[in-house]
Parts: C-alpha cells; structure tokens; sequence
C-alpha cells in the first residue's frame, strides 16, 4: 500500500488532519479558561450561586477538552521532526527557542495549575483557587502568543540569517518575534476563539432555555454569551480586515487566492462572490462578481489597480479553489455571528431575551460556527502561503522528512482510526455534560471522584458549602 | 570546558529524567493496571495522579521542543530513525491521556476506557524503551539526514531496553501506590514491588550486560583505564541502593521505596550519560556538531535559568496540595 504515492503529500496529510483537530481544542479552550476566570471572579464578588454553579458546570467540560487538547498538542511537538526532520534542521534554531518558551512559561503553567482548578477548591480556599484558575486562563494566553508568533515567523519571516549549514539563525530576536504579521495574527485568533467558545455558551444557554424559560443558569450564561457575541464579532470584523490588508502587503499571492484573482486589472478589480476558481486554465468559472468593489476594500480606491497571480511564476502559485472557498466559509459566518449578535440585542431591548424561540433556535444552530470559521480560517492562511513553509524562503517540498510513502501513509492511518475513535469518544460525552442543565448545587469535576486524601474528608457537595 | 552545548546537553538531559521521574510512575499504574481488576481500587489508582499527570507529561513536550530548539540537527536526525517507536508512544500517550476523563465520564464505556489507559501505558512505555534501544545501537547518518531504514530501530537489543523500561516503569507505579495507598491495595503493591525490584534488577544486568557489545567505544569508556575508576562506582552504587530498596520493603516503610527506586533510575540514567558522551546520536554526532546557533542557546538559557526554578516550585506546591494517602472514598455514588 502506498507505493507509488508522494511521500510530501502524505506527510502534509498527515500535518493538516493532526493539525485541524488539535486546534478546535485549543480554540475553546483559551476562551472557556477566561470565561471560568470571569465565573469565579463574578462568584468572588457577588457571591452569588449561580456563578459558581455555572463554574463548576462548565468546568467539567473544560477537564474534558483540555485533556484532549493536551494529549493532540503533544503529537504536534513531535511532529516537526517525524514528518519535517529537514524544517526542523533548518529553522530549528528560531522556531525551536519560542517553542521551547511556549512550554516554559504556558504549558507549565497550565498544567502545573490545573490539578488544582479541577480538583483544589475545598483544599486551597477560594482565593488561591482563583489564583490557579487565573493562572491557567494566563497560560492559555502565552501559549496563543507564541505558537502564533512561530507561525507567523514562517509567514512572514524578518530579523534572521541563514547560516553556512543552510540553517536560518536569529539575527534579532525582536524582530523575529514581533515580525509584521504577528500583532494581526494574534489579536484575530484570540477574538476568535472568545467569539467560538461564547458561540457554544450561548447554543448551550439556549438549548435549555428552549426548554424552561426560568433556569437561573441558563439564563445567565445565554446573557453573558449574547453580549460577547454582540460585542466582539464586529470588532473581529475590523480586525480580520486589518489582518487582510497586513498580508496584501507582506504576502500577496495570498490575497490573489483568497479573491480568485488569477488576472492583474488596471483599473479597478472585481470582488468575486462566488464562483468555480479552475486553477489549470487559471480562471474563476461561473463568477458572480461586484465590478472594482475588491479595489475599494483592498486599496480603497475604486480604480485602484490590483495585481493577479499572472504577475506571479506559476511554481508559486498556491492552490486557489482552496483558498477561495475556505475564505468565503470564514467571512460568511463572521457576518453571521454578527447577525446573532445583532438580533440579541434588539430581543434584550425588546426585553424577550429569553423568550424568543426565533433567537434560541439561531443561536443553537450557530453553537458550532465558531469552530467552522476558525477551521476555515486556518485552511486560508495555511494554504494561502503554499507551496513555502518558510515564505519565500523554503519550500515545502523541501522541508520533508527523508521517509518513503509507506512508512508515511501507515502513520497516516493509525492517526486518522485512533483521533476518530478517540475525540468522536471525546465529543460525545461533551455533548452529554451540555444536555444536561446547569442546576443550584453543581459539582465539578470532583463529584466523580470518589477520592478523598486522608486528614480532609470534606463533606458531600463542599464545593458550595466548603467555600461560603 | 564547560561550554553552552555541554550546558544543553546537562539541560536537555535534565528534562528527560524528570519526565522519567514523573511520568514514569504514572504509566507504571497503566501498566499494572490489569492487576487489579476491582472498579474500587482502580478509581484510586487513578485519583493517586489525576490531578498531575497533565504537569508530568509536559516534560516530555520540553524534551522535544528543547531539542528542536538547542540540537536541531539531531532532533531532525532521531525523529525520522525512531519514526515507527515514535508515533506509537504518541497514540499510546493519546489513549492513556484522555482514559483520565473519559472514564469517570461513562458507565458503560468504561472497561473501554480503562483498557485503553492501560494498553496506551504500555504501548508509550515499550515505544520509548525501543527507541532507547535504537539510539543507543547507533543510527546510520549520512550528510545531515537520516539515511537508514525504517525498521532499524528493531533489533533485540532495542526490544531488551523496551521490557525493561516496562518492568522499571511497573516498578516505579507499585511503590508510588506503597506510598500512595493504604490496606489491601498497599500491601499488594508491596508484593508486586518485590518481584517487580528482582525482574527490574535482572533487566538492568542484562543491558548493562549487552551494552559493550554493541560498540567498541561503549566498552572502552567503561573499562579502560583511567575511566574506571569513574565508572566503578556506579554499579557499586547500585548495589547500595538496591540493599536499601530491600530493607525498605522488608521493613514496611511506605514512603523509602518510591524514592529509592528513583534512585536506581537515576544511576542507570547516569551510566547511559557515561555511555553516550559527548555523542547525542551514538557514534555520528556530537553535541557540538548539533548545536544550535550560541543566539539561540544563549536566548533559551536565559528564559531556562529563571523559569525552570518557578516551574518546579509550582510544581512541588500542587504535589503538596495533593499530599497524603488517597481512599476509596464514602457516600459519592
């Protein structure tokens, strides 16, 4: 099996399949770690029930998705090596520091800190208990700052040298740290995963306000869900567009894929809506297309000119359809989730926020939106500085793993069998917590515990009583 | 003489023995988990780690990224020999980490669960004793790549250093439940930790045995002279501490064992160190010759320098909050 197969290809495979399913658990995770943050506090400050019901629900959830976070994570750190042996060689010395720093100072600290929000509430008190909570909210955050500073070191690569062994070095780590696209990259995924976990508060919220209007909890996380949705996604917006223009700038072809711009126009170019990007006759068929609006929003001018990809050597070309799909994905769900955002809004002033079946039923269908759009997104970007995995720099054919298809290609199946079968698992019992309502007197995670260390033996239901 | 890549070398090594330390008890409990078939004293076993088994295992992502980072030559050599033992310990870190919260999460799913935290043990564990094996027996190198097969790694040598990490890792779970547990479930672990100290002391002989076998350089830094007299006090060492590990069991104390089985890993640990230096791909590259650029080592050392300290006080703090022996607990179900 596998004979006869590109070795690259499999390889790549194989990084795009582990990759998509590691993400969407970082991606809930950052914002949920925040949101039980701001649980606790709430609870601290006001002492009231609620709060701490809706903490101990949701942290249950958390334990869930962050130990599969964890256990996919650590297949990417490998991964470099396994599958990209001549990447790693070469970009070792820059990409390998901030790596090295992402598990000093946010994968440690997640950890180390974990046990203790999952487990440490009647042990520690409150108020050290929301130190760990805070802390692996924090470590969530460092751990954004620096794997998207790697990447975006790879997409827009500055302050480095290339050293007599091929190798790329530091030649300031500022630059490389803080390279152009890295203040967009950032701020963009963070939104994005506040917008993806506030996007599965609220479709939980609704779910059981469907069911009674009156749940306490319900209530509460639905509201705090609509206001971050309401808020944030038109922040987001501008920032996407932000992010856009930064990689006009530092990574052209990009922007050509995503806009299906095969053709340089002169004056003017079209926005295409939709349409059948054909990457051999190099052409957008069936194209639905808004004359020189692309020239506004790119160079806001509407007789700007614009560049194609017939402006650049073919062997670069990254693959539209791609691309050009996978864009449109992103961009049509953030206007979504800016329309539920907006609806929350009018039904909260109309004051049947949690009387409208019509907001419910929306915000549970866009309960996965979030993740789909941060998917999308990555699918954009990532294929969008095709064929480099340096840009500019190195190719990616370039940066495999001196390995035949079939050792490749085996590997390729045990992960895909092994993530099914495990994170479908996973999932499951996700959904399973969510379908249950939050309700007064919720445990965390330690209910299931039957344990208990010798000298405290707390009594039943402490989480609430022990802490007041 | 001390320069920034023997500092790494010191570093990276540093990194990997704690992961040993820590995860090595906790993939122990996977694998002596079939043992003990009671859904009681399962969950104990289980709740002895739960709360840091995340911590435990992020030393095996600094092992990795640090070597990316300050040996990039031979972290791009190592992965693609040990490829096959590699993906393995990862699917079997996958299946073991999520048993963790999978199983409290489902009643009839969870015989799955536990065989999966235990099948997944025992898989990361036998990967990582093969892919000792496989480094330790060379590796062909040729330029700055990989130029072997990919089934060299298997070889009886490598499968010999893969069982016995299986019974020092099983070893290494006994006595943390010893310390770790009370009653019946202690003094079986006590009874395992027995058989398991003797299987433990047979498979050390064995690859220390089997080692200058493997190369002429392994058995002149052993045996030649002047190097012996650095090298003698390790098996006498060895000697030392198993007769305390004796006395400790004989004598029923909970807490010596763990800690003296520490201690014969962390000789082993040392006399694979003597074996290897200065090579970190036996017999092909250097630590020098893999070094990274002294920009990235030194920008590293500094973040290491301050941090590590931090970490390992977090760490020490959230084992003491989890301090003592832990029970079946009353009145939860």
């Amino acid at each position: 099996m596998f004979e006869g197969w590109d070795a690259v290809v499999l390889a790549r495979a194989q990084f795009a399949f582990t990759m998509s399913f590691h993400i969407v658990f970082p991606a809930f995770s950052i914002g949920l770690a925040s949101y039980l943050a701001v649980l606790e506090a709430l609870w601290l400050a006001t002492r009231r029930e609620v709060y701490i019901n809706l903490f101990n629900y949701w942290l249950k959830i958390f334990a869930v998705a962050f130990g599969m976070g964890v256990v996919s994570g650590i297949v990417m750190s490998y991964q470099f090596g396994t599958n990209w042996s001549s990447f790693a060689d070469k970009t070792g010395p820059v990409i390998g520091p901030m790596m090295a720093y992402e598990v000093l100072t946010a994968f440690f600290l997640e950890a180390g800190f974990l046990g203790v929000m999952l487990f440490g509430l009647e042990r520690v008190g409150p108020r050290l208990h929301f130190v760990a909570t805070l802390m692996v909210a924090i470590g969530t955050l460092i751990s954004a700052f620096w794997i998207l500073s790697a990447n975006s070191w790879m997409q827009t690569p500055t302050g480095h040298a290339v050293n007599a062994d091929g190798q790329f070095v530091a030649a300031d780590w500022l630059k490389v740290i803080f390279n152009p696209s890295f203040p967009y990259r950032l701020v963009h995924m963070v939104l994005a995963a506040y917008l993806t976990t506030s996007l599965v508060v609220g479709a939980v919220g609704a779910w059981h306000l469907l069911r009674d209007q009156h749940l306490a909890g319900a209530r509460v996380m639905f509201s705090m869900a609509m206001w971050m949705a309401t808020l944030v996604a038109p922040i987001q917006i501008l920032a996407g567009d932000q992010h856009g223009l930064n990689t006009l700038e530092h990574q052209p072809a990009k922007v050509m894929a995503m806009e299906g711009h095969y053709q340089s126009h002169k004056d003017g170019a079209p926005l295409i809506l939709f349409g059948w990007p054909d990457q051999r006759e190099a052409k957008v068929k069936y194209a639905i297309e808004v004359p020189k609006l692309s020239s506004l929003i790119l160079k806001h001018s509407l007789d700007a000119p614009l560049a194609g990809l017939d402006t650049v050597p073919r062997e670069n070309w990254p693959p539209v359809p791609i691309t050009f799909w996978s864009f449109r994905i992103m961009v049509g769900l953030g206007f979504l989730i800016m329309g539920l955002g907006l609806l929350s809004l009018l039904m909260r002033w109309r004051g049947m926020m949690y009387q409208s079946p019509l907001l419910h039923h929306f915000a549970v269908l866009m309960g996965p939106a979030g993740f789909i759009a941060v998917l999308a997104g990555w699918i954009t970007t990532e294929t969008g500085r095709q064929p480099f995995t340096v840009y500019g720099l190195l190719r990616t054919v370039d940066s495999a793993s001196p390995l035949a298809a079939p050792a490749v290609g085996s590997s390729l199946i045990a992960f895909i069998i092994v993530y099914f079968a495990v994170f479908t698992a996973g999932v499951i019992y996700i959904l399973r917590l969510m379908a249950q309502p939050p309700h007064p007197g919720e445990q965390g995670p330690t209910k299931d515990l039957p344990a208990r260390a010798a000298g405290i033996t707390p009594a039943a239901g402490t989480a609430v009583e022990g802490a007041r | 003489m001390i320069d920034l890549a023997t500092i790494w070398a010191f570093i990276i090594a540093f990194a990997v023995f704690v992961y040993v330390v820590m995860d090595g008890f906790d993939l122990g409990l996977g694998i002596l988990f079939p043992l003990f078939p009671q859904k009681t004293d399962r969950d104990v076993i289980m709740n002895t780690v739960a709360p840091v088994w995340d911590g435990n295992e992020t030393w095996l992502v600094l092992g990795g990224g640090g070597m990316m980072a300050a040996f990039p030559l031979a972290y791009a050599v190592l992965m693609p020999a040990l490829y096959t033992p590699m993906i393995a310990m990862l699917l079997g870190l996958v299946f073991r980490g999520v048993a963790f919260e999978f199983r409290w999460r489902t009643q009839k799913a969870r015989n799955k669960w536990d065989i999966a935290f235990a099948g997944g043990s025992l898989l990361a564990t036998l990967a990582q004793g093969i892919a000792l094996g496989a480094i330790l027996q060379g590796i062909h190198v040729e330029g700055r790549q990989y130029a072997g097969g990919w089934w060299d790694w298997l070889t009886p040598f490598s499968v010999l250093t893969g069982v016995a990490l299986v019974i020092g890792y099983a070893l290494l779970g006994a006595t943390w439940l010893v310390m770790k547990t009370e009653g019946e479930l202690r003094d079986r672990a006590y009874h395992l930790s027995w058989m398991l100290l003797i299987a433990m002391l047979c498979a050390i002989g064995a690859v220390s045995i089997a080692t200058p076998f493997l190369s002429v350089q392994y058995t002149q830094r052993w045996f030649a002279w002047p190097n012996i007299i650095l090298t003698a006090p390790v098996p006498i060492a060895v000697a030392a501490v198993t007769a305390l590990l004796l006395r400790a069991l004989s004598n029923k104390n909970d807490h010596q064992p763990f800690f003296l089985t520490l201690g014969l890993f962390a000789l082993s640990y040392a006399g694979l160190g003597i074996s290897m230096y200065p090579y970190i791909v036996p017999q092909s590259i250097t630590i020098w010759q893999a070094a990274a650029p002294t920009n990235s080592q030194v920008f590293m050392l500094v973040g290491v320098s301050i941090l590590v300290p931090l970490i390992l006080g977090y760490t020490a703090w959230a084992y003491w909050v989890f301090r003592g022996k832990v029970r079946p607990g009353h009145g939860y179900h």
